[in-house]
């Protein structure tokens, strides 16, 4: 118990990256996120599981902005991005995205999707930020692939590149979008890696996904989202262990299979 | 087959043909490009929502596009005497072909754009990108082969409406059709026009299938 608290102070020493404060998304009739709030310190990787359409990837989509808010303030780096004209551009420069289809331009080769961020919007010099994506690739294991173009790369392959676009913008919070749900099985090792290694390096992540078991390996903290709300917010250890409410325990034993034997189920 | 006077007449009308045709869809581009663009991102799916100019631009392309092309013709004559001179030969039907072309093209790039997976774009904005930058780089990259398409239908339409504008001596291939093949009845004359249109379609359209092809980069 102590020691819980004490992690929570410390946290509080670490200054905020990015706060969602009392966040409302509304999609036509339906209210898809009601008062959401949630802090994200810096080197904090927070990981968002609920059931589908719980709204945890709408929430993910606000932060950047391509999801418009009907009320609630987004804080980035103590500044309240959301007041008046954002200026999106600049803010979304320090927020990296990485979604669940890749989303790479068909059109260009590997290392074409990676600098085109760096050159044409941060206007950096093209042979340094080359050099820099070269590095970057060889790092995922894809240096080779650099003129490929993405219909000849694999899914796992498209994901790590698109990771490395949002890594080369050098952002201070990276968002991922589910982005193991479009994998055969075998290509979400090889994605999940890459983003335990970034978490190791103390990269500041929000992370939405079903993988259960990566989940309770990178999170620092899990935050489970149901019918637009947070429903409960834990370190993973308690949370795959001991849900403090009911609806975490519902939807943590949907992963839990178990052969029927007639009488009484869980 | 011909004398030689028929001859140097059907190898001039050619070229007045491919004159008018090519200038005018590079001058219908310098209009409809832009107006494409315009309608696509300021279409309510598009990257810079403005329902007003959206709808200003939808009527008067709308209204343009419903101009049948031989009464376009004869309508705009006043200006194509004031900006050229005359309001008869290739040069001068430059003009009415422009302006029947520019809201065309602008519809056919619009459709184009919108082509372009939503979910790309939305990668280029949460990179930073800015409007132009996602015009520039992602709406016109990622849509070239199917713009391209779309010069290829663009030009032989373009051909098709240089040859209509032979009925008020517009000059070029329908201009020979037209005088030889309508009021003189020597139909030789006009079906050799009319093999010369055809060829013609069919290398702009072979050339422009083909580019098109070669800058897919979807498929092997």
């Amino acid at each position: 118990m102590e020691d819980s608290i004490d992690e929570v102070n410390h946290m509080a020493e670490q200054s905020i990256l990015l706060e969602a404060k009392n966040i409302v998304k509304d999609y036509g009739q339906g209210r898809v996120l009601d008062d959401v709030s949630l802090q994200i310190h810096k080197g904090e990787v927070i990981v968002l599981i609920g059931p589908s359409g719980c709204g945890k990837s709408t929430f993910l989509r606000c932060m950047n902005g391509l999801e418009q808010i009907q009320s609630g303030q987004i804080v980035l780096d103590g500044e309240v991005i959301t007041e008046g004209k954002t200026d999106w551009p600049s803010v979304r420069q320090k927020i990296g995205m990485v979604f669940q289809n890749y989303e790479l331009f068909p059109h260009k080769t590997v290392l074409d999707n990676v600098i085109l961020g760096p050159v044409k919007v941060q206007g950096r010099d093209k042979k340094e930020v080359t050099k820099e994506a070269e590095k970057l690739l060889e790092r995922v294991g894809l240096l080779e692939k650099k003129d490929a173009f993405p219909r000849q790369l694999s899914g796992g392959q498209k994901q790590r590149v698109a990771i490395v676009r949002a890594l080369i913008l050098k952002p201070e919070i990276l968002l991922f979008d589910e982005v193991t749900a479009a994998l055969d099985p075998e290509m979400v090792r090889e994605v999940l890696d890459v983003i335990l290694e970034l978490a190791a390096e103390g990269y500041t992540m929000l992370i939405v996904t079903h993988e259960m078991q990566f989940a309770k390996a990178v999170a620092d903290k899990i935050v489970f989202i149901d019918g637009g709300k947070i429903v409960e917010s834990d370190t993973p250890e308690k949370f795959f262990t001991q849900p403090k409410t009911d609806r975490a325990r519902r939807f943590l034993n949907t992963f839990i299979y178990e052969k029927e034997t007639g009488g009484e189920k869980l | 087959m011909f004398d030689e006077t028929i001859r140097n007449m059907l190898i001039d009308g050619t070229w007045a043909t491919l004159y008018m045709t090519l200038v005018s869809s590079l001058f219908g581009y310098v209009v409809g490009l832009p107006l494409g663009i315009i309608l696509a991102i300021t279409d309510k799916e598009g990257i810079k929502p403005n329902a007003v100019i959206y709808k200003i631009l939808d009527f008067v392309v709308n209204l343009t596009r419903s101009i049948p092309f031989l009464i376009l013709l004869i309508m705009v004559m006043p200006l194509t005497k004031a900006i050229v001179g005359q309001s008869y030969g290739s040069t001068a039907t430059i003009v009415p072909l422009t302006i029947a072309a520019a809201p065309f093209i602008g519809r056919m790039v619009e459709s184009s754009l919108k082509e372009v997976d939503k979910g790309v774009i939305e990668a280029a904005q949460s990179m930073g990108a800015g409007t132009f930058t996602i015009i520039y780089k992602v709406l016109l990259g990622e849509a070239r082969t199917s713009l391209l398409v779309g010069v290829t239908i663009a030009v032989g339409t373009i051909l098709g409406y240089s040859a209509m504008s032979g009925v008020v001596g517009g000059g070029g291939l329908g201009d020979i059709a037209v005088r030889y093949g309508y009021y003189r009845y020597e139909t030789d004359i006009m079906f050799v026009t009319i093999i010369i249109l055809v060829v013609l379609v069919q290398i702009l359209q072979g050339i422009g299938m083909m580019l098109s092809k070669k800058l897919d980069r979807r498929r092997a």
